[in-house]
């Protein structure tokens, strides 16, 4: 039970933190559930986050395999309403209010002065999943060598042609079969 | 919204989203979203799709379940947003508990290990361009560019908490760009 509680405060707590998307609460939510808590080891948060690729609709739905792994169904639904509920009453609540300030000079210079923001979020939300799937010291330097090169040609790739993330994705998953063996 | 619309079943707003929320595999549900919403429901018009989306990115959360949250409300209050989210979500969810049955059992298998090493480093691909590609003006701009590295430097390097990251630099962001700063070559 104690364990549910402290899911629940974990992961509402990063649902009201989630400004501009999942990924900005990624290192927070990685530096809780594996160094503070323990749920979940550096490999398996990178590897759950990986399953939410593979997997249709909201990417950050893998947040509730931290839960199952943590204390079985009541952790997995735990973790799903803790998640999702606290943002979305919120957006119930302000989005009409935000609506209704269409127009509103403060509203644009909350949207300009938080841009960088999100956008550093992001960043440290994309160093964060990296720094474990990227580059592990234990493999050498065939292996980061090779995840590395997975990650430049994914940005190439989706940067230079119009190919579906999903098709991307899971050719990273073929490129691993083939060269990480 | 000019003329009313006609009452929407909660059974319809669900299925709605569950297509959504299984058909918008690996990202980019905006495009999904407004192909179904805008064309096919016809719920929203254009312009009131721009104005919730803008919404859904500022506000926290996922943009595709506060999107959700806004179309249900709007159709149907907040059993219709709630029957939303959880068509965006359940579905999702159900496929994910099953991969992660597989994940539980075979996850020390070296075969599974490696793909799964492979689609980690493709994910941080997919992260590193959607950033670059919604960054790149604030990439560009010096000032905007301080805020970026500090926000990255204080919660990627130095672990500094979310709470006390925001509590701290969105006033001041937000000070900084109050009315009568915008640029004005930019016309925004």
């Amino acid at each position: 039970m104690t364990k549910i509680v402290g899911l629940v405060n974990v992961f509402a707590l990063l649902s009201l933190l989630a400004v501009g998307g999942g990924t900005a609460v990624l290192p927070q939510m990685k530096h809780d559930t594996t160094d503070i808590h323990h749920w979940v080891t550096d490999t398996q948060f990178a590897e759950i986050y990986s399953l939410g690729q593979l997997a249709p609709g909201p990417n950050m739905t893998c947040v509730i395999l931290i839960g199952y792994m943590v204390s079985g169904w009541a952790g997995a639904v735990a973790v799903l309403f803790a998640f999702f509920f606290p943002s979305s009453l919120l957006c119930y609540w302000v989005g009409s209010a935000w609506e209704s300030a269409r127009g509103s000079p403060w509203r644009d210079a909350i949207q300009r002065g938080m841009a960088p923001v999100v956008i550093g979020l992001m960043l440290a939300g994309t160093y964060a999943v990296g720094k474990i799937a990227n580059f592990n010291p234990a493999l050498g330097w065939k292996y980061n060598g090779t995840t590395l090169s997975i990650t430049a040609a994914v940005v190439a790739l989706l940067a230079l042609t119009r190919i579906n993330p999903a098709v991307a994705i899971l050719a990273g998953g073929v490129a691993g079969y083939i060269l990480l063996r | 919204m000019s003329e009313p619309a006609p009452r929407v079943s909660l059974a319809r707003i669900f299925g709605a989203f569950a297509l959504i929320g299984v058909t918008s595999f690996g990202g980019g549900i905006v495009a999904y979203l407004r192909s179904a919403l805008v064309e096919r429901h016809r719920w929203l018009d254009e312009e009131e799709f721009m104005a919730a989306l803008e919404i859904s990115q500022t506000l926290p959360g996922l943009n595709s379940t506060n999107m959700s949250v806004l179309v249900g409300r709007k159709l149907r209050g907040p059993l219709g947003a709630a029957a939303a989210v959880l068509g965006m979500v359940l579905p999702g969810a159900a496929i994910l508990i099953v991969l992660g049955f597989g994940y539980a059992r075979f996850r020390h298998n070296p075969d599974v290990a490696v793909v799964l090493s492979g689609v980690a480093a493709a994910a941080v691909g997919l992260l590193l361009q959607v950033t670059l590609k919604i960054g790149w003006k604030q990439l560009l701009r010096p000032k905007d560019l301080v805020f970026v590295i500090l926000v990255f430097f204080l919660v990627g390097v130095l672990h500094v908490s979310l709470v006390v990251t925001l509590a701290c630099v969105a006033p001041l962001v937000i000070w900084l760009n109050r009315p009568g700063t915008e640029d004005r070559k930019e016309g925004a």
